[in-house]
C-alpha cells in the first residue's frame, strides 16, 4: 500500500501540520464572549488538583474534588435519551454523496448507562459523526475492553467486540494488522486502559497502529461501583479508600506522550462540537489517534470536571489550543507565554502584555506538547483541551504490509511444496 | 596405519557433552545430518541449560546432545548411552549415569586437571581414581591436538580453542563410519564470510577423522547399516520446524491468512523464529508486549476473518487463560500452542514435561471446554498443527495444541509429505443474512450449523452482516446480551456439545502390540516412541501387552470406553505427577495404574518395559 494514496477508508495521508483542514473554520476559544469577571467560586481556588497534598484523612463525609464547586445542576447531556427523536434525523455524509444517517449507526439494543451519564453524549456524538466520515458502515469496527464505557460497541450498528478488561489494544492491533482495510475505533476507560491495560496502551502508542482510541476518563471505577481509579486525585474518599486514596494519579496525555504517542488530544463530554472535531481529527490521522474525553460519572464522581465544563468557571479554567494560534483564554483576557522553559499565565488587559506576547501553539513540537501536558490540574493555569501533539510517522500496519510485500517481491509467493522439501534431503529407494 | 576391525551394530546411542560454549549442539546436529545421509533411522534429544553461558567448567553449564540411530526402527533417543564424548570433567560427571555399563567414554584429557575438578566439585581425577573402571575410557588430547593443527593459522587462542568441537565431530564420524561431506558443506556455507575460520574448521574435521584412522587407541570401528524405511524423499525435521510448516500448510490449503502472535518464551520461541521467515506464505507475525497481548492479537485477527494463532509454554498459557475464555465465549477460531516445559512456575525452562494437561483441559474460569490435541513425535507436529487449524475453523472454537520441549527440539527423519494428501480445508464465510425477523432480513451471528453446531463466521467488511460479539453471555441465535437463567444454562450446554461433536473427526483408535493382550498401556504426547518400543520388546519377550496413544485429549475418542473395557489392566505412563490418569479414572471409573516420571527427561523404553513386566509378570 502506497503511503501517498488514501486508503480504502477514504482517509487521506497525514496532512502537513498546520494545513487548514477542509471545511473547518478555526474555533473560537469557548467563552470568548464571556465577560472578564471571574465567576463565583473561581476565586475560592480551583478544586483540589490530583496529587495535591490533600492529606489522606479528610473529615468524615467530606467529598472529593469537584463537589466543592458551585452547586452543580448537571444538564442532561445531548443524546442522553436513546430514543430521542433526533436519532432518526438525516445527516448528509461529509462528501455529500453518502445517504447514511445517524440511525444507520444506531443498533437496536437499549442503551443501559445510568440516566445522566456522560457516555450518552459521547455515543451521540460518534453516531452523528460516522455518516460524515464517509466510511461504509461494514468497514467500521468498534472494539472495547471492560467498564461502563466499554459497552459502547453494543450500541453501534457496526462490527464490534466487547472484549476483556484492558486488552482491547491487543485485539485492535491484531485486527488492524490482519485487516488494514478496516476503520477501527477503540473505546476504553481510565481504569481499563491505564490500570489493568497499562502495558497495552503504552505499546500500541509506540507501535502507532492506525486506529482511533477514545479514552473515556471519569476518574472513578463506575461498573464496580465507585472505587478510585488511576486518574483519581490523591485523598479520594471511595468505598475502597474510606480514609482517602494514597496513589498519585496518572496524567493520561503525559503518559501517552511518554509512550511515544504520535497523536494525542483532549476533549470533554459537555462540548459535543469540540468532541466531534477531536474524533474527526483522530480519524483523519494515519496512526494511533488518542483522544482523552473528560466524562462526568454522575453517580460515583459527580462534578469531577465541572470547573472545566460548567459555564460559571470554564472560561477561566480551560484553554482550547489550536495549531498556529496564540494561547489565549478567559475570553481573550488572559494568555500563556513561555518564560524560558516555564509557562506563565499573563494578563492581557493590564497593558503590560498583548496577544503577541502569547505562545503560539505548534502541535508538531514534542517539547511544547510536553510542557502543555504538564499543565494538569494546576490552580493557576487553565486546563488545556485540543490536539497536544501530532507527528508524521508511519503506522505499524502500513510498515507491516510494506515489509510483507517487499518479501514477496524479492522471493515470490511461497510454495508449500518447496518449503517442505527445503534443507538437506535424501532419497530412499 | 593400524589395521582396524569393523563391527556392525544394529543401533547405537551417542551423547556429546561439554560446556555451553563448546558447540555441542552444533556437533550433535552435524552428526545427526551425517547419520541421516547414512540412511539410518534416528531420534535426538538436545539437553541444554537454561543459562546462556554459565561459568565455564561448572556442572550447571553442561550442554548435551544425545542421538540414537540404527538400522532398525528407532523410536526414542535411547535408553542408555553407548558412547559419551565428554569435553570436560563436568560433562562427564553430569552424564555418567546415562552411560551403559561397558560403554565407551571418550574424554578430552587436556581438561582433566585440578582447576576443572574443583569447578565441577570433584574430589579426585576420575581418570585415575577407579570410578570409570566399569567403562572403556579413551583419552584424547583434543585441546592440544587442536592447537597443534591450527598453529600456523591466523587465529587467536580463543578462536582456536573454540574450534575443537570439529575435531571431536571428525573423530566421531570416523568411529561410526559416517560421511564427512555434509559437515564439510555446512562449514563452507556457515563460514563463507570468514575464510580463516572456515579453513580451520575444515582442517580440524579432517584431522579428527584421520586421527581415528591412525591412532592405536581405536582398534574397532563401527558400522550401522541403512534402516528399512518406506521409499521416498526424506529430510531431518525438528518438532518445532514441523509445527511451523503445519501452520504454513494450513494457510496454504485453507487459502487463509494466518496471524501468529507470540511473546518470547523457552521452548516455544523457535516457532516465532520460523514463522517470521514465512511472510511470503501468508503468515503475519507479531512479537507482542506480553503473553496476553499475544493471544489478543490472535483473537483480533480471527475476528477479522484471518486465523489467529498464539504459541507459548505453560507459564504463558496461565496468563492467556482469560482470553481463551473469551475466544470460547465468542466462538472464534484460534489455536493456542503450548510447548510444555518443566513446571510449576518458572520450573525447568529447558527440560521437557507433560504437566500442563489439566491446565489445558480445565484452566479457565467458568465451564469453558476447549478441544485439546497433542503431538506424539517431532514429525507428527506437522499433522497436528494442521489439524488444530482445520478443526478451529470447522467448529469455530479455540483449540489447544500440546507439544513439549523434547518434541520441539528433538529430530527424526521425515518422509516429506505431499500437500495434496492433506485433509481438505474448506472455509465458508457468511455472506448473506440468515434470519427473517418481523419481515426484515437480519444476520444472527449465533445461528448454528445443525451438524457441527458451529456459528457462522462473518468478516467485517461484509455489508449487512454487522454484528457485535463479546464476553457477556449472549442469547442463542441473535447473540444479543442476555442474562436469563434458562438461556445461560442452554448456552453452556450447547457450547460444550459443540466441542463434544468434534468426536466425528477423530478416527477409530489403533491398537499397537498384541491383539490378545491383558494389559493396555495408554499414552499421550511425546511418550509414544518409548511406550511402543517398550510394548514391542515386551511382546518379543512373550508378554501380552498392547498400547494406544491419544492424539485427542478433549474430546476423547468416542470408542475409547469400548477399547478400555477389553483389557483387564491399564497402565498410564506420563511425564507428570498423574494427569491423564485422573481424567480417565473420572470418565471411565477404571482402576488405572499411574506411572510417573518427573525428571525433565523423556521416558526410555526400558523403564516402561520393566513396569509392564512388574504388572503382568
Amino acid at each position: 500500500m502506497s503511503d501517498e494514496k488514501p486508503d480504502s477508508n477514504g482517509r487521506k495521508p497525514t496532512l502537513p501540520p498546520g494545513s487548514p483542514s477542509a471545511g473547518k473554520s478555526p474555533m473560537l476559544p469557548p467563552g470568548a464572549k464571556a465577560g472578564p469577571t471571574l465567576p463565583p467560586g473561581a476565586k475560592a481556588g480551583p478544586t483540589l488538583p490530583p496529587g495535591a497534598k490533600a492529606g489522606p484523612t479528610l473529615p468524615p463525609g467530606a467529598k472529593a474534588a469537584g463537589s466543592k464547586l458551585p452547586p452543580a445542576s448537571p444538564k442532561l447531556p445531548p443524546g442522553m435519551s436513546p430514543k430521542s427523536p433526533e436519532s432518526t434525523e438525516k445527516l448528509v455524509g461529509g462528501d455529500g454523496s453518502s445517504a447514511a444517517t445517524r440511525a444507520d449507526f444506531t443498533s437496536d439494543q437499549d442503551v443501559r448507562w445510568c440516566p445522566g451519564c456522560g457516555d450518552y453524549a459521547i455515543l451521540a456524538t460518534v453516531q452523528r459523526m460516522m455518516p460524515e466520515l464517509g466510511v461504509p458502515r461494514e468497514k467500521v469496527v468498534f472494539i472495547s475492553g471492560i467498564g461502563c464505557s466499554s459497552r459502547f460497541p453494543y450500541y453501534m450498528n457496526t462490527y464490534g467486540m466487547h472484549s476483556i478488561h484492558g486488552r482491547a489494544p491487543t485485539i485492535v492491533t491484531g485486527l488492524k494488522s490482519a485487516r488494514p482495510d478496516l476503520d477501527i475505533w477503540m473505546i476504553t476507560g481510565d481504569g481499563d486502559s491505564l490500570s489493568i491495560g497499562g502495558n497495552h496502551i503504552i505499546h500500541i502508542m509506540r507501535r502507532n497502529v492506525n486506529v482511533q482510541i477514545i479514552m473515556v476518563n471519569n476518574q472513578i471505577y463506575g461498573l464496580t461501583k465507585g472505587q478510585y481509579s488511576p486518574t483519581s486525585e490523591v485523598g479520594k474518599i471511595t468505598k475502597s479508600t474510606p480514609f482517602g486514596s494514597l496513589d498519585h494519579p496518572f496524567n493520561p496525555i503525559a503518559l501517552v506522550l511518554g509512550a511515544e504517542s504520535s497523536f494525542a488530544a483532549r476533549t470533554m463530554d459537555r462540548d459535543p462540537k469540540h468532541m466531534k472535531e477531536m474524533f474527526t481529527r483522530a480519524h483523519d490521522y494515519r496512526g494511533t489517534g488518542f483522544v482523552e474525553v473528560y466524562q462526568n460519572c454522575n453517580i460515583f464522581n459527580d462534578g469531577a470536571f465541572f470547573q472545566f465544563t460548567e459555564k460559571e468557571t470554564k472560561s477561566d479554567r480551560t484553554i482550547y489550543f489550536e495549531h498556529g494560534k496564540p494561547l489565549v483564554y478567559a475570553g481573550g483576557s488572559k494568555g500563556l507565554r513561555l518564560d524560558g522553559f516555564n509557562l506563565e499565565s499573563i494578563d492581557l488587559e493590564n497593558g503590560q502584555f498583548g496577544v503577541s506576547d502569547c505562545l503560539v501553539y505548534d502541535e508538531t513540537s514534542r517539547d511544547l506538547a510536553g510542557i502543555m501536558s504538564r499543565v494538569y490540574w494546576k490552580p493557576d493555569f487553565p486546563q488545556p483541551f485540543g490536539v497536544f501533539y501530532q507527528e508524521d510517522r508511519p503506522s505499524y500496519d502500513d510498515m507491516l504490509h510494506k515489509q510483507i510485500n517487499a518479501v514477496i517481491e524479492r522471493s515470490g509467493k511461497g510454495s508449500l511444496q518447496k518449503l517442505l522439501e527445503g534443507g538437506e534431503t535424501w532419497e530412499i529407494e | 596405519m593400524a589395521v582396524k576391525s569393523v563391527e556392525t551394530l544394529p543401533e547405537a546411542t551417542v551423547l556429546f557433552a561439554g560446556d555451553s560454549g563448546d558447540g555441542m549442539q552444533v556437533t550433535g546436529t552435524q552428526f545427526t545430518l551425517a547419520t541421516a545421509y547414512a540412511m539410518n533411522d534416528l531420534a535426538t534429544l538436545p539437553d541444554f541449560p537454561a543459562e546462556i553461558r554459565a561459568p565455564v567448567g561448572t556442572t550447571y553449564g553442561v550442554s548435551g546432545f544425545q542421538l540414537h540411530f540404527g538400522s532398525i526402527d528407532i523410536r526414542t533417543p535411547g535408553d542408555e548411552v553407548d558412547l559419551l564424548i565428554a569435553m570436560n570433567p563436568a560433562a562427564l560427571k553430569v552424564n555418567l549415569d546415562r552411560v551403559r555399563i561397558g560403554g565407551t567414554i571418550l574424554v578430552n584429557s587436556n581438561t582433566f586437571e585440578p582447576k576443572n575438578f574443583k569447578l565441577a566439585n570433584m574430589k579426585s581425577n576420575p581418570l585415575e581414581d577407579g570410578s570409570l573402571d566399569k567403562y572403556r575410557v579413551i583419552q584424547v588430547e583434543i585441546t592440544r591436538l587442536t592447537r597443534e593443527t591450527l598453529k600456523d593459522f591466523n587465529l587467536n587462542q580463543k578462536e582456536i580453542d573454540r574450534s575443537k568441537n570439529m575435531f571431536a565431530l571428525g573423530l566421531s564420524l570416523w568411529l561410526y563410519s559416517r560421511p564427512v561431506e555434509p559437515a564439510r558443506k555446512w562449514i563452507v556455507a556457515k563460514f563463507a564470510k570468514t575464510p580463516d575460520i572456515r579453513d580451520a574448521n575444515l582442517e580440524l574435521l579432517k584431522k579428527g577423522y584421520h586421527f581415528g584412522e591412525t591412532t592405536e587407541q581405536f582398534v574397532t570401528r563401527y558400522e550401522v547399516a541403512p534402516a528399512k524405511q518406506p521409499p521416498g524423499r526424506y529430510r531431518a525435521i525438528m518438532g518445532v520446524q514441523a509445527l511451523a510448516m503445519g501452520i504454513v500448510a494450513a494457510a496454504n490449503k485453507g487459502g487463509i491468512q494466518i496471524l501468529y502472535g507470540s511473546y518470547p518464551i523457552t521452548p516455544a520461541s523457535d516457532i516465532l523464529h520460523s514463522l517470521s521467515q514465512y511472510k511470503n506464505h501468508g503468515i503475519v507475525t507479531i512479537q507482542a508486549e506480553d503473553e496476553i497481548a499475544a493471544i489478543g492479537t490472535a483473537i483480533g485477527a480471527s475476528f477479522g476473518g484471518s486465523l489467529g494463532i498464539t504459541g507459548t509454554s505453560g507459564p504463558g498459557v496461565a496468563l492467556k487463560g482469560e482470553a481463551m475464555g473469551l475466544a470460547h465465549m465468542i466462538e472464534l477460531p484460534l489455536v493456542i500452542i503450548n510447548v510444555q516445559r518443566g513446571g510449576p512456575s518458572t520450573g525447568l525452562p529447558t527440560k521437557t514435561e507433560q504437566s500442563d494437561l489439566l491446565q489445558a483441559l480445565y484452566g479457565r474460569n467458568g465451564d469453558a471446554p476447549i478441544p485439546v490435541i497433542a503431538a506424539s513425535t517431532p514429525s507428527d507436529c506437522f499433522i497436528v498443527a494442521y489439524e488444530a487449524c482445520r478443526l478451529a475453523v470447522k467448529y469455530m472454537t479455540p483449540v489447544i495444541l500440546l507439544s513439549d520441549g523434547y518434541l520441539a527440539n528433538g529430530s527424526e527423519p521425515w518422509l516429506i509429505p505431499n500437500p495434496d494428501d492433506l485433509a481438505p480445508f474448506d472455509i465458508q464465510y457468511a455472506e448473506k443474512t440468515n434470519k427473517v425477523v418481523d419481515g426484515e432480513n437480519v444476520f444472527w451471528p449465533y445461528l448454528r450449523d445443525e451438524t457441527t453446531l458451529a456459528r457462522p463466521w462473518a468478516r467485517p467488511g461484509t455489508p449487512g452482516l454487522e454484528h457485535r460479539v463479546g464476553g457477556l453471555e449472549k442469547q442463542e441465535g441473535s447473540g444479543n446480551v442476555n442474562y436469563e437463567a434458562d438461556n445461560h444454562e442452554y448456552m453452556i450446554k450447547i457450547r460444550a456439545e459443540k466441542i463434544q461433536r468434534i468426536q466425528a473427526d477423530i478416527p477409530p483408535i489403533e491398537i499397537y502390540g498384541d491383539p490378545d493382550a491383558d494389559l493396555l498401556v495408554i499414552g499421550w504426547g511425546s511418550t509414544r516412541g518409548a511406550i511402543e518400543a517398550a510394548v514391542s520388546r515386551s511382546n518379543l519377550a512373550g508378554k501380552k501387552v498392547a498400547a494406544i496413544h491419544l492424539r485427542f485429549l478433549n474430546p476423547l475418542p468416542a470408542d475409547l470406553g469400548k477399547v478400555l473395557s477389553q483389557y483387564s489392566q491399564h497402565l498410564v505412563p506420563e511425564l507428570n505427577n498423574g494427569q491423564l490418569v485422573k481424567v480417565l479414572r473420572d470418565q471411565f471409573l477404571l482402576p488405572m495404574v499411574a506411572m510417573n516420571k518427573i525428571q525433565g527427561r523423556p521416558f526410555g523404553p526400558a523403564e516402561i518395559a520393566e513396569k509392564i513386566a512388574e504388572m503382568i509378570g
